[in-house]
Formats: C-alpha cells, sequence, structure tokens
C-alpha cells in the first residue's frame, strides 16, 4: 500500500533562539536576528528526519510531498529523495500565511502523515492551515515548543511516523483484526506572548489543537493506569462529566480536557473559549448524547469576562479549568475571562480544576500556578488543592503564585 | 597460545532465546488423543448399583467438557518450549524488574511441600487430622507478627494485592463499627506507593486522594495535612516507596492521619530492605501487609498463586478474615470461624498452603539474625548496582541530591533520551536481546524515561556486573547504533505487541471461548 507523507518547514524556524530573542516571530525580529547571526535548525532537522525514513520510503513505494522552495523542496532535493512538490506558490521572503497555505494544501491532498519542522508559532500556523483534518507531527525547530505535538528530537520524530504509517498499511489489510489501529490524539497548541517573553514574563495561550500520531509505548503488565494520555483526558472528562449531571451551571475554561467534558456530554463547546453548559438532563429531551442519562445544555458559549461576572453574582456557578500548556498555568493565561472579580464571586470552593496523571506527572515536581494580576486572588486560588485526575480520584497538589524569572 | 577445547567466552553474552512457534495448546487438540486412560468402572460396583446411572443428575455434565485432546509427550513437550521462551527467575538475573523483589527460591522448598501429609490433604479434612498444617500457618502468623510488631496476622490472602483487598475491608469494617462507616469515604495514598493501594481502595467503593513527593522525593507531609479530614478513612502507604527512598518521618505522617480518626496501613511490597531493622507497629501503624513471594521467597509463579500476609493491632484484630487459626492451652489447632465482626473469607479455605510452607522454612532456615542480614545485603547490594549502572553516560537517578536509597533505585534515562532519542521502553526491548528482564515504572512516569532496578540478596558481585555490562552495551548502541536499539528485540521469542489487545475489552481474550468468539476464524485448522 502506497503511503503519502508531506513534509513542510518553516525556513526561518528557532532563527531567534541562538540570537537571544526569545523566538521568531514576525519579519522585523527575523531581521534582527539573521544579524545577530541566528541560523534555522528547521532544514538540518528535517534532513536528519527524511534520512532516517530513506529506507522506508523506498522499500514501500511511499509517496514524499513537500511544499515548495525553502518550505521543503530544496531540502528533499538535497537528500536525493523522489519528492512531489505541493502546487501552492509562496511570497518572498515566505511568511506565517505561506505555512497556512501549504497545511491547508497538505489537508486537501490528503497525505497520511504531515510532518513540520518549526516550533510552536508555526504549528500555530499549521494548524490555522489543516487544523484535525490530518495527523500531523511537529520536528522540534523552533526556540519555543510548549505544544504537545513535537517529537523530542528528529530521531524520535522518525521512530514515531514510521511506528504510525507502518500501522496505517497493516490497516488497509482489512482482516488482520488483532492489528492495532493507528492511534492518534489531539493535543493543545500553545504560544507564547514573544513580546511578554522578552520582557520576561512566560504567558502561554492556547492557540490551536491538531491530531498527531500516538507515541507507540509498549509497557510491561505492571501498569494499571492508562498509559495514554488520550485515555486519561477521557477519564477525567467522565468523571467531571458526572459532576455536571447535579445541573449546576458550570463554566468550562479553554482546553482539550474541558473541551472533552463538554463532548462527553453531547456538546460542541469551544476549545479556546469560555463555555458555560449544565449536565443532568435525559436524553429524551436533548436529543442523543454520549450518556443518555446525562446530557448537557450549553449555556452560553465563547462568554466574556462581564457574562461571566453577570452569572456568577446572579446564582451558583462552577468554573471547572485544566491545566494550560507545559507551565501548569490554572488562571491568567489563555483564560482571563476568569477575572478577579468572577473568580471571587464564584469562590474557591467552586473551582473545579481537572489534569490527567501524566500531565501532573510531567510538571516534575513544580507548583501549578496562577497569575490572575491580582495578589489577593492569587493568594485565595494557591496552597494544596484536589486536583480531580479521573472517576472517583484526585491528587492533591501544590498550587502557587507565579515564579517566573 | 594453545587453543582451548572450549572457547573463552566474550563478557557479554551472545544470547539467543528459543522461538518454537508453538500454536496455542486448543490448536494442538487432536480428537481421541488421551493423555491417561481412565480405568472403566470395577465390575464389581457396576453390577451393584450400575454404571453412569451412579452419578446423580445434578453433578453430572451434559456435555463434556471442550478440553484439548493430547497425549502425555505432547503436553510435555508443549509446556517445555513455552517454558524456554520465558525469562523467570531462575535463568535470567532478574534485578530489572524493580519493586517486585526477583529473590531466589529455595528448591528445597519443592520437596517439602510435596510432602503427601501436606499435598494430599483435602482442605475440608477434619482440623484434628491436619494438626500439622494448622500448626505451620499459626507459627507463621506470629513469625510475620514478630517481624512487623502488629498484635495479629491472617496469611489467608491469596496474593499480596489480595492482602491490601483484606486491610482495606478491614478498614471499613472498623469505621462501620464505629458508625462512621458512611462518612468515612476517602483513602488516601501516594503517587510512589504500590498502586494496588489505590486499586483496592477504589475497588472498595473508596475516593482515592494520591499526594505527589516533595522536590526532594519524600512524600508530602504537608500535602497529607491538607488531605486530611474527617472524611479520611486511612492513609495507605509504602516505605521505602518505590524510588527505593525511606520516608524518615513516617510516625509524623501516622500521627496526623490518627489525629483525624483515620487508621494508618502499611504497605510492606518493599520490606526486604527493613527486615530486623524497623517494623510497622514501631511508626505507629494500625494495620500492614506482606507479599510472602517477594520479601520470604515463595515463587512469583507468572502471576499467582501467591500469599499475603495481614498484620493487624489488637483494635482491628475482630475483623480479621475468618476462619482463623487458634492454638489451645492444650497445644491442639482448630479453626475458630466464631468472630461476628470478621470480614469473612477472602480466599478459598485457609489460604495457599504450599506458599505458607515454603515462607514458613525460608523463615527458619534464616533466623531472626539472618532475616537482617537479607535487608543488609539487599540494601549493599542495592548500592554496588547503583556505583555501577550510574557511571553509564546518560543514566542518573531520579532525586539525585536525595541519595540515601534502601533496596532499589528508580533511575532515569532523561539525558539519554534527550540526545539519542531512544526512549526507556526500547531500552527494555533491547534488553531482553541479552535475556535480561528490565522495567520502567508504574504510569504516570512522574521521574522521566525511568528504569527500577532492584538487585535484592540473591544476586552474586559478578551477576551484577554482568547485568550492569548489559545496561551500558544497550546505552552505548542507543547513541552509536539506534538503529538496533529501536528496532529490538531481535533475538528474544516474540517481537512487539500491541496494547490495545490487553486494554480494549472488545479484544481482550483470557479464555479460548473468548478468543473464539471475539476472534471469528481464530482456531481453524489450515
Amino acid at each position: 500500500m502506497t503511503r503519502t507523507v508531506g513534509l513542510l518547514v518553516n525556513p526561518v524556524a528557532g532563527l531567534g533562539g541562538a540570537a537571544g530573542l526569545a523566538g521568531s516571530d514576525g519579519a522585523d525580529v527575523q531581521r534582527r536576528a539573521a544579524q545577530r547571526g541566528g541560523v534555522s535548525r528547521a532544514a538540518e532537522r528535517a534532513t536528519a528526519v527524511l534520512n532516517d525514513l530513506r529506507s522506508m520510503l523506498s522499500a514501500h513505494d511511499d509517496v514524499l510531498v513537500v511544499a515548495p522552495g525553502v518550505m521543503g523542496e530544496t531540502i528533499a532535493a538535497a537528500t536525493g529523495l523522489d519528492a512531489t512538490v505541493l502546487d501552492v506558490s509562496l511570497s518572498a521572503p515566505t511568511s506565517a500565511a505561506d505555512t497556512t497555505r501549504c497545511a491547508a494544501a497538505f489537508a486537501a491532498a490528503g497525505v497520511d502523515l504531515l510532518l513540520f519542522a518549526g516550533g510552536d508559532g508555526t504549528a500555530a500556523d499549521v494548524a490555522r492551515g489543516c487544523g484535525e483534518r490530518i495527523p500531523v507531527l511537529g520536528i522540534p525547530s523552533g526556540v519555543k515548543m510548549y505544544s504537545g505535538c513535537f517529537a523530542v528530537n528528529p530521531r524520535a520524530a522518525a521512530d514515531i511516523a514510521r511506528h504510525f504509517l507502518a500501522g496505517r498499511a497493516a490497516d488497509a489489510v482489512a482482516d488482520s483484526a488483532s492489528v492495532s489501529a493507528p492511534a492518534t490524539e489531539t493535543v493543545e497548541v500553545v504560544d507564547l506572548d514573544e513580546e511578554a517573553l522578552r520582557d520576561g514574563l512566560v504567558r502561554p495561550r492556547l492557540t490551536a489543537s491538531l491530531r498527531v500520531p500516538v507515541a507507540p509505548t509498549v509497557q510491561s503488565r505492571k501498569a494499571p493506569t492508562a498509559a495514554n494520555v488520550a485515555e486519561q483526558v477521557a477519564a477525567v472528562a467522565a468523571a467531571a462529566a458526572e459532576l455536571l449531571a447535579d445541573g449546576v451551571p458550570t463554566a468550562l475554561g479553554p482546553g482539550g480536557t474541558t473541551h472533552a467534558v463538554a463532548a462527553r456530554l453531547g456538546l460542541p463547546g469551544t476549545l479556546l473559549g469560555v463555555d458555560i453548559a449544565c449536565g443532568g438532563d435525559s436524553a429524551s429531551d436533548h436529543g442523543v448524547g454520549s450518556d443518555s442519562a446525562n446530557v448537557g445544555r450549553l449555556l452560553a458559549e465563547g462568554a466574556s469576562e462581564p457574562e461571566l461576572y453577570d452569572w456568577a453574582t446572579r446564582g451558583l456557578l462552577r468554573i471547572m479549568v485544566s491545566v494550560i500548556g507545559g507551565q501548569g498555568f490554572l488562571f491568567g493565561r489563555g483564560n482571563q475571562q476568569f477575572s478577579p472579580r468572577v473568580l471571587g464571586a464564584v469562590g474557591a470552593a467552586n473551582i473545579v480544576i481537572l489534569a490527567p496523571e501524566a500531565k501532573l506527572a510531567a510538571l516534575g515536581g513544580r507548583p501549578l500556578l496562577v497569575d490572575t494580576g491580582d495578589a489577593d486572588t492569587d493568594a485565595l486560588l494557591s496552597g494544596y488543592r484536589r486536583i480531580l485526575t479521573g472517576p472517583g480520584q484526585w491528587a492533591v497538589y501544590p498550587v502557587g503564585e507565579r515564579t517566573d524569572r | 597460545m594453545t587453543r582451548l577445547p572450549v572457547a573463552p567466552k566474550p563478557p557479554l553474552r551472545r544470547f539467543h532465546q528459543a522461538r518454537w512457534d508453538e500454536p496455542i495448546v486448543f490448536e494442538l487438540s487432536t480428537p481421541g488423543s488421551r493423555g491417561v486412560g481412565v480405568p472403566g468402572v470395577d465390575p464389581a460396583i457396576d453390577a451393584a448399583i450400575g454404571d453412569e446411572a451412579a452419578l446423580p443428575a445434578a453433578i453430572r455434565r451434559e456435555n463434556p467438557p471442550a478440553l484439548p485432546e493430547l497425549a502425555q509427550p505432547q503436553v510435555l513437550r508443549h509446556y517445555v518450549r513455552l517454558s524456554q521462551e520465558n525469562l523467570g527467575a531462575d535463568f535470567n538475573i532478574d534485578v530489572g524488574q524493580g519493586t517486585c523483589t526477583m529473590k531466589y527460591s529455595p528448591k528445597v522448598n519443592e520437596v517439602l511441600i510435596r510432602d503427601p501429609r501436606l499435598y494430599d490433604t483435602h482442605p475440608c479434612q477434619d482440623p484434628a487430622d491436619a494438626q500439622g498444617t494448622l500448626e505451620i500457618v499459626h507459627r507463621l502468623e506470629r513469625m510475620l507478627a514478630e517481624i512487623s510488631g502488629m498484635d495479629a496476622v491472617t496469611v489467608q490472602p491469596a496474593a499480596g494485592s489480595a492482602a491490601i483487598w483484606a486491610n482495606v475491608s478491614m478498614i471499613r469494617a472498623y469505621h462501620a463499627s464505629r458508625g462512621e462507616g458512611a462518612q468515612r469515604d476517602e483513602i488516601i495514598t501516594t503517587i510512589f506507593s504500590h498502586p494496588s493501594n489505590a486499586a483496592c481502595a477504589k475497588t472498595a467503593g473508596y475516593k482515592v486522594i494520591t499526594l505527589y513527593p516533595d522536590e526532594h522525593g519524600y512524600p508530602d507531609l504537608a500535602a497529607l495535612k491538607a488531605a486530611l479530614s474527617d472524611r479520611t478513612a486511612a492513609l495507605l502507604i509504602t516505605n521505602p516507596e518505590d524510588t527505593g527512598i525511606y520516608n524518615p518521618r513516617i510516625a509524623e505522617f501516622v500521627a496526623a492521619v490518627h489525629e483525624v480518626g483515620g487508621l494508618a496501613c502499611y504497605d510492606q511490597a518493599n520490606a526486604n530492605g527493613i527486615l530486623g531493622i524497623t517494623r510497622a507497629r514501631d511508626a505507629g501503624f494500625d494495620l500492614c501487609h506482606f507479599n510472602l513471594h517477594k520479601t520470604f521467597s515463595t515463587p512469583h509463579a507468572c502471576g499467582g498463586p501467591a500469599a499475603g500476609a495481614c498484620g493487624v493491632t489488637e483494635a482491628l484484630e475482630p475483623f480479621l478474615p475468618g476462619p482463623v487459626v487458634v492454638r489451645d492451652d492444650d497445644g491442639t489447632y482448630r479453626l475458630d470461624a466464631d468472630r461476628p465482626q470478621s470480614i469473612g473469607k477472602v480466599s478459598p479455605f485457609y489460604g495457599v498452603i504450599p506458599n505458607i510452607v515454603r515462607a514458613y522454612t525460608w523463615i527458619m532456615t534464616m533466623g531472626a539474625e539472618g532475616l537482617r542480614e537479607v535487608a543488609e545485603i539487599a540494601a549493599l547490594n542495592n548500592n554496588y548496582l547503583a556505583h555501577q549502572i550510574l557511571q553509564i553516560p546518560g543514566a542518573s537517578m531520579g532525586y539525585p541530591e536525595t541519595d540515601a536509597r534502601i533496596e532499589q533505585i528508580r533511575y532515569t534515562w532523561q539525558e539519554l533520551t534527550e540526545q539519542a532519542g531512544i526512549s526507556t521502553e526500547q531500552i527494555g526491548w533491547r534488553a531482553a536481546d541479552f535475556g535480561v528482564h528490565y522495567w520502567s515504572s508504574h504510569h504516570p512516569f512522574v521521574i522521566p524515561e525511568p528504569f527500577t532496578l532492584e538487585p535484592t540478596e540473591s544476586y552474586s558481585r559478578g551477576e551484577l556486573d554482568e547485568y550492569a555490562r548489559i545496561i551500558a552495551e544497550v546505552a552505548r548502541e542507543a547513541r552509536e547504533d539506534p538503529e538496533t536499539v529501536r528496532t529490538a528485540p531481535h533475538r528474544s521469542t516474540v517481537h512487539l505487541t500491541g496494547h490495545k489487545d490487553f486494554d480494549d475489552p472488545d479484544r481482550w481474550a483470557v479464555t479460548w471461548r473468548a478468543y473464539l468468539r471475539k476472534y471469528p476464524g481464530a482456531g481453524a485448522r489450515p
């Protein structure tokens, strides 16, 4: 079976890192980085991945589809691999819009996997172009890589790609029921505000979501918890949806975990905004949900700060948030709608924090963070808090105020 | 130089495991084959009461069982082949399964347990005829009471997790007896404790609160205090935890739990480094458990049957599973089932008698000084192996600044993974090519890219050196020849297996019948 692999390279990714510019977003920064001798790591790293995949690509008659010019074509040509070039015309010099247009073209072409080399900014541009329509995998080449779509290094990227594509081929053999279908999971794309970062502030924003292959993990059978983060998220969402069955209006913060809660209640929800929902309705009244006894009702979509404040002061409102990005922010990053006055009106007791265990473990012992801009509110939310990690299970984990360096 | 008739061996074994391509035993079935010719009914009996009609209808099968039909030699070859495709503690340097305590199970015990006075006793035999067996049960319970400091012990649970389950059941019964059963619905544990604690608590219907470690890898006392309330039923905690770090403030943890009216339950899965040195009771615990297959040398037996022991204080004794073995003043043993507060049976009859006997003889051969020596050698071996492992570029310890480790260590390949793109799982797959077990960690991975080694007292210095050489070689390959590691195992029996077949209820099949049902076409002969 022939499989198609896409390659998209952000030629300026990583330019600002060595130059000490905390990122490479924007033409002006890229010019300054080039003046300071910044070099792009993307081409070099994409080359490494292509070389690692060489034997697989040639052995299976796989088709390599690349973005034109410096965004892929020249890199593939240098490796000597045959490649089909995407029919997209680029601007000169290339820009973020080119990345988005190429990603859209890869989605339209229906590649089995799109490999892109870049950082968080590139990931956001890719997501803008292809969303979750095709599986993608980031070759880490940027300065900031807080998003969940990156392999740990180019070798691992090639490794994951190989496993994933092997799964695709096996899946095409219809009767092999025991072969695992190539699994993908939705991950969050976050980006930091680079202007703020240059001022010493870490501000991850949740910008979009992408669908990535689940890294192949074969565990020894001593692991009683779900090894797969996607399964952990599903378990947290199931537990959270159960809490919503009491009918209390609940403001669901941005992020994949809270989005999964909405999905569990049969609601679309906005991944990046705050939605107010309640559960507990029965399926007969409100169509078919994933849990017939607990179907959700969307009370407000993409709620603004004044709307939330209005809800909070009119009656009981619960807030449900998950951990944003790799830093572990709960409030103050990507969910500023939860202002100090909203949080004050809701009260700490009515704030439910969700996190799959793997996300807490990945913090390496660092506390969860709050930075609402109001010291009293931060203090109210700080200390040891219960985090819902699944049905009937919580972690007690420290929440601290911002400790930016 | 003279050419030796037997070539000297290289420092790294040129291991290759058997690969028999062996079918499932049901697929080997040949209709009509028999392993044993069962004798017909004696003519005299037949004449007196008739043939099959003698069996009452209630116990007669309507259809014969769907068992595979094989002759004895085929059965023998089948299972010997499967045994060659395994990596048991009897033939690999089994230090790579940290927390499992893969120590030597003395073979003389296999002879002892086959004594017909034990082996051929029916569990319903009148206790008057089984005094020796009951005496061993009783004596083992008293020895474990001495080792743990607890007042009463039962060895009825058939496994370590079954012992934790029994402890959770006693915790529930204790609070219920005080009218606090409904109120105390939370059990607290730590992320580095044995995960069976959380699992058993959850199975019993408790809410489970998990504490994360402080920055030094110790259980976080402040987190415990934040989690405690009048809803706390108990703290279930392992010490040393699976990091090998001993919590020196354990008595403060216990006291904090007691302050809110909760019980403190000590998971002694990691007791091998503290035998004869510290006791559960001395830290104030109300309950504890041992895995006899870990600390007390009975075989792990591929997941059972094992044996577990629960130890409790006097206050919890009425809740022990029953019946209990009692020694009367005249020296006779009997079974006491008249215990109204007992949680009842946690396993059929009185536990796994062969393992109880194995653990008893092991303790008897060791003696009190021997048990302490076990702990000391286990800790020495662990620290010796650590010295070898930490010289491997890319390997380090979780919480390196916290340097005291007891009988095991959770290490990390974080540096190697970042540099070479090889994960701890892949290291493990490649280690199998050298004929050794290797295990990462329970989930979630709190220490990144973890691996957990526990050498116990059973391995020689030469064997520990060999294990370290294997791990060093795999780490070297990870940098210099990552493709070999990434595509491992190459010399093992099986290649990689997918998780989904174990995790997905629609796909797992633990019986042949389920396999046929879920996978139409399975079992068809080519």
